[in-house]
């Protein structure tokens, strides 16, 4: 493994679904300004593990976590972290975009605003940004009164990106951002992963292999909630370590 | 075989008809009914005057106003106390915990109480517990206020029966607002609470409408839980405080069918008032229809 900063670091993480154990004993290095991309069959617990880098988890009634998630040299899941206070820091976007009911200024300016951001001209320049650093900004700056419904479905997944920046995260969480996508759109996000990991440190769960060997910098491989390898991307999908590994990256299960 | 099969389809097809057709065709005999029975009384006077001659003429002025009152006290009361409920029922109580079991039981059971049992704990509690020592409190217990049945004591006997619809309304427009949208809220770093007020109930604000509206119609057209609580058989004064008795559409047409001088003679005046309190009812649901549908719409 090459050397870089750590910017999440995980160390034998385990979680259940009540009486069901969904991750066991994973440790693993985020490194900074890059990205990782999560891979492994459905239900082998890598969107479980996504988000449990933000306690999104918390959200779900039963759900038991063990182990440390060290953000900042700090336990995420130590008593005296506020969840709501990582989650600024520690953005997500979903499977399915996800965009309010508001119109696409409304929806960007979400963020900023309930952090008690009240001054339009700040929230001005941080929506111009974030729609910007989303690359939607082009598409979208004569209608910022639209519904943030109306756009289609890559624009809808991108206002999310930009939503999501406009609180100025760190970390970037991604659960199959362009599972829902035609191909031109993801490309779209896929490029755009490529010039957001400048600044922030993403993290990416996808299905899809290709997608997986374009965009990222380190691979981990889960299968039944645990880690089974965890590299750089190359070396993932050219020479893994592990069998199993390579079974799943050729496609001969999954 | 194929034709045993066509006769249990044709079956089917003519009995589930046959029920549906008996429902929409006694709501149009019931309606037509009415209206005959009351288009002849029926007049613009008769909405703006008082009865008149021991109440065999004249208007229904001061039970549309009574019931106005009534309806606009409960709902103050009744709505904003069941959608807190359901905020917190939907929200923050966890489905384990044995607090909010024990609400939801309670919300069925009041749900399921009959009205007029209503009625006698209004008596009971409102007027006889709560009215005496009001009056014990406010006059030192010489004056006669408060313990008697009034408009207050009416729209919060009123309220109380409408919660578990309030309740169970908003609690269902709230479950409707899709996880992914509080979710994206928590995920930018929203609290629980910002994310209710910002997220959850505006796109739940229809909904919470409609269940306010439902409540309002299956109050109007009760009468049972004011009998003994605060309508009045006649008033020659409008209530012009919480502590004056009032009339009320229904109990008119009750005791205008029940208890007049001459009943043979107040049938157009019940048809008419009956067709006044429907007409209101049918409104407000129809209303009520308008919102839910586009509440639907706008989630989808």
């Amino acid at each position: 493994m090459e050397n870089g900063q750590i910017r999440i670091q995980v160390k034998s993480l385990n979680l259940w679904y009540g009486e069901k154990q969904a991750l066991e004993n994973i440790s693993l290095d985020i490194l900074t300004n890059q990205v990782t991309a999560l891979i492994g069959p459905s239900g082998c617990g890598k969107s479980t593990f996504l988000r449990a880098l933000n306690r999104m988890n918390d959200l779900i009634e039963n759900v038991r976590t063990e182990g440390e998630v060290l953000f900042e040299g700090i336990n995420i899941y130590d008593k005296s972290v506020d969840a709501v206070e990582l989650r600024k820091k520690v953005g997500m976007i979903f499977q399915k975009s996800n965009p309010f009911p508001k119109s696409i200024y409304e929806n960007v300016a979400y963020g900023p605003k309930i952090y008690g951001i009240r001054d339009k001209k700040s929230l001005d320049e941080i929506v111009e940004k974030s729609l910007r650093q989303a690359a939607l900004w082009d598409e979208v700056k004569d209608d910022l009164s639209k519904s943030g419904l109306s756009i289609s479905g890559g624009q809808q997944q991108r206002l999310c990106i930009a939503r999501a920046l406009a609180v100025d995260p760190e970390v970037i969480l991604m659960d199959e951002p362009a599972s829902a996508l035609d191909p031109i759109a993801t490309s779209k996000i896929e490029e755009l992963i490529f010039e957001l990991k400048k600044q922030y440190t993403i993290v990416i769960v996808t299905h899809n292999m290709q997608q997986a060997a374009r965009v990222s910098d380190y691979t981990a491989f889960f299968y039944m909630g645990e880690l089974v390898e965890y590299d750089i991307t190359r070396k993932i999908f050219t020479t893994p370590s592990i069998k199993h590994t390579e079974e799943y990256v050729t496609g001969r299960f999954g | 075989m194929i034709k045993k099969r066509n006769i249990i389809g044709a079956l089917v097809v003519g009995i589930t008809g046959m029920a549906s057709f008996a429902v929409v065709a006694s709501i149009v005999v019931i309606m037509v009914n009415i209206i005959a029975g009351g288009m002849d009384t029926f007049s613009i006077s008769f909405l703006t005057e008082s009865p008149k001659e021991g109440m065999t003429e004249g208007g229904i002025y001061p039970a549309i106003i009574g019931t106005f009152l009534r309806v606009i006290i409960m709902t103050l009361v009744g709505v904003p106390i069941g959608a807190v409920t359901a905020v917190y029922l939907s929200e923050y109580a966890s489905s384990k915990s044995k607090f909010a079991q024990m609400i939801r039981f309670a919300v069925n059971t009041l749900a399921g109480v009959p009205a007029i049992v209503f009625g006698l704990f209004g008596l009971g509690f409102f007027v006889q517990f709560v009215g005496q020592g009001m009056d014990y409190a406010l006059e030192g217990g010489s004056g006669l206020r408060w313990a008697q049945p009034n408009l207050l004591w009416a729209s919060l006997t009123m309220a109380l029966l409408t919660l578990p619809v309030v309740i169970v309304s908003v609690e269902e427009a709230i479950r409707a607002v899709p996880r992914e949208l509080r979710e994206a809220s928590l995920a930018l770093g929203g609290t629980k609470w910002q994310t209710i007020r910002k997220v959850v109930i505006p796109n739940s604000f229809t909904g919470v409408l409609t269940g306010g509206i439902l409540a309002i119609s299956r109050g109007a057209g009760e009468v049972a839980p004011i009998l003994f609580t605060g309508a009045a058989y006649f008033l020659p004064h409008l209530p012009a405080s919480l502590s004056d008795q009032f009339m009320e559409l229904g109990y008119h047409i009750y005791i205008m069918a029940t208890q007049s001088a001459d009943v043979e003679a107040t049938s157009g005046i019940q048809y008419a008032t009956t067709m006044v309190l429907l007409f209101c009812t049918f409104s407000l649901n129809f209303i009520a229809v308008v919102l839910r549908y586009k509440m639907r719409k706008k989630m989808h």
